[in-house]
């Protein structure tokens, strides 16, 4: 009779640790999937500032067209690219990145455009939200992480074996250009 | 601890232990109810703080908003600006979601980008690892432990002169009613002093967790390691703390009025320690923080919580970043800054100074008149041999 109880209890807490462990995986894959919405978030509010920039700048800086150019095309393709691939959007949205900081640059040189306050502004939010997208990727990529290592670590793996749950990607820097740290002068 | 407490004193005086108990959790629970529910708005008036929006501080808001997202909290904290020169920080909020933090107009004009980040990075942490929670819990557990003991001193002196006539009642006869006396006194003695002890550890101990958690959010531990300098330089002191609001603030808002910053009744670590630690980190998880934390203080135990360190495995897979460019357009223009330092190395050799390198990327010039063999670091700490 006392070996059923033993049994009994054993596969008891067998049950729990399961229901536990299963518990804990789905929490960090919605984690894991929120954190992907955000960076979605912050790269349409760049998207959306970029316009007002580029009509603040393009009175002061007269010699610049092919500057403002570079970033109105990219943010379009960036924008168009939005439902895509993540690869191919990643590249986008790194040259996007690229074409502002050398807009950014170029307004250093005109310092009518510095006191205005408006760009002032502007220049706040962009920087900003740039920050705001490399800490969304920062924790998109923590939270795959902390999934991927419960997914592989025993004894949590034997129960995503069974569940089936995948592991999450890292949203990688695809972007040559992008790894680069770009190279500003000040004169 | 309190616990004990009850119990004997329920022992003692009520001929019931389980009463003594139940009076104990029930001043518990009344003092935890009050700190629960009042604390934000109380602590947010007695410090004159006024609350700002989006457009008020642009600036403000969007670092505060950046550290949300790196810290994951699930909504934004609100924010607000104490009128105030001196240089601090503080948070409250029992649940990360209805959390506040506030900030003194003299942090915002002295600090730049990054270093504001950094503390506003070591806010959010004590609103994400419930630290506000932990403390007011631990504070109410003080308070009720106090409490109970000057009641049972006072009642005990009274009783005693009026005889002692509680003897006929008891549960053992004379001997065990002394014994219980004198446990109880013991406990009324030692209880809320070991009880204040463990206090103020605990609250050193959830700042050095902040520290790290705020390096691991920035990703960049100087930011916070430089706002600290900048905040121990400054000698104007904080109007409105007190000892209760305390713990609350990112520097001991009392360090100016000589209470020495490392013996056991101080709320935070000293700070130069805290700069020092976050210096020599070399990556940017609490495992990094907790091994610049043991080669700091040269001892074999850490400072991190077990529990955290398990959850955290990102030791070396996360870098640490550059600084942001504002903090690098406000230094003056690099030329003059090189020019200045070819002069003055030029004039230390010439003096026949010998440099000694340190890992943290500071540069010691040591006199040729001096004979010893090592150095200390000002910045980080390391200790460094000197070539003779």
């Amino acid at each position: 009779m006392l070996a059923v109880y033993i049994v009994g209890g054993i596969v008891v807490i067998l049950l729990i640790f399961f229901i536990a462990t299963y518990n804990g995986l789905i929490g960090l894959r919605n984690q894991l999937r929120n954190a992907w919405a955000q960076i979605d978030v912050q790269l349409k509010r760049r998207y959306d500032l970029i316009p007002n920039l580029i009509e603040t700048v393009k009175g002061y800086v007269k010699h610049e067209r092919e500057t403002l150019e570079a970033v109105t095309k990219a943010r379009n393709l960036a924008q168009s690219l939005s439902s895509g691939d993540v690869g191919a959007r990643s590249k986008a949205e790194g040259e996007l990145s690229s074409a502002l900081s050398r807009l950014l640059a170029v307004a250093e040189r005109y310092p009518d455009l510095k006191a205005n306050q408006n760009f002032l502004a502007l220049q706040e939010e962009l920087t900003s939200t740039e920050n705001k997208i490399s800490f969304s990727r920062q924790y998109y990529n923590d939270s795959a992480l902390n999934l991927n290592n419960k997914i592989q670590m025993f004894p949590s793996n034997v129960v995503a074996a069974i569940t089936g749950f995948k592991l999450g990607e890292f949203f990688e820097v695809k972007a040559a250009e992008e790894r680069e740290a770009p190279k500003v002068k000040f004169t | 601890m309190l616990l004990l407490l009850g119990y004997f004193l329920g022992l003692y005086f009520l001929g019931s232990a389980i009463g003594g108990l139940v009076i104990a959790l029930l001043v518990w629970g009344i003092m935890s109810l009050v700190a629960y529910f009042q604390g934000d708005s109380l602590l947010l008036a007695v410090s004159r703080a006024r609350k700002i929006g989006r457009d008020d501080n642009p600036r403000l808001y969007n670092i505060v908003e950046e550290m949300k997202i790196a810290s994951g909290l699930e909504k934004m904290p609100d924010i607000y600006i104490i009128d105030d020169p001196a240089l601090n920080a503080f948070a409250t909020g029992r649940d990360p979601n209805k959390a506040s933090v506030a900030v003194t107009s003299g942090l915002l004009a002295k600090l730049n980008r990054d270093e504001l980040q950094g503390v506003i990075g070591h806010e959010m942490a004590h609103v994400k690892n419930r630290d506000v929670l932990l403390m007011a819990m631990c504070a109410v557990m003080l308070g009720t432990i106090v409490i109970l003991a000057w009641y049972a001193t006072r009642v005990l002196f009274f009783s005693g002169m009026s005889g002692g006539r509680r003897s006929s009642r008891s549960d053992g006869g004379g001997g065990g009613q002394v014994i219980i006396l004198a446990v109880g006194i013991v406990l009324i003695i030692l209880a809320p002093i070991l009880a204040q002890i463990i206090y103020f550890t605990i609250s050193r101990k959830r700042e050095y967790l902040a520290d790290a958690s705020s390096a691991l959010y920035t990703r960049y531990p100087e930011g916070l390691a430089s706002a600290l300098e900048k905040i121990a330089a400054s000698p104007v002191q904080l109007k409105s703390a007190n000892q209760a609001t305390a713990p609350m603030y990112t520097v001991n808002p009392f360090r100016q009025q000589g209470r020495a910053a490392s013996n056991l009744t101080s709320t935070h670590p000293p700070i130069q320690e805290r700069i020092r630690i976050l210096r020599a980190m070399s990556g940017v998880s609490l495992a990094d923080y907790d091994r610049a934390y043991r080669e700091a203080r040269g001892v074999k135990a850490g400072i991190t919580p077990a529990s955290a360190l398990a959850l955290d495995k990102m030791s070396g897979a996360a870098a640490l970043r550059a600084p942001s460019p504002e903090a690098e357009t406000a230094e003056e223009s690099p030329q003059k800054v090189e020019r200045a330092r070819e002069t003055s190395d030029m004039m230390w050799r010439l003096s026949n100074y010998r440099t000694v390198n340190c890992s943290c990327g500071t540069k010691l010039r040591v006199s040729p008149e001096f004979r010893g063999t090592s150095v200390q670091c000002p910045h980080c700490g390391r200790t460094l041999s000197v070539k003779v």
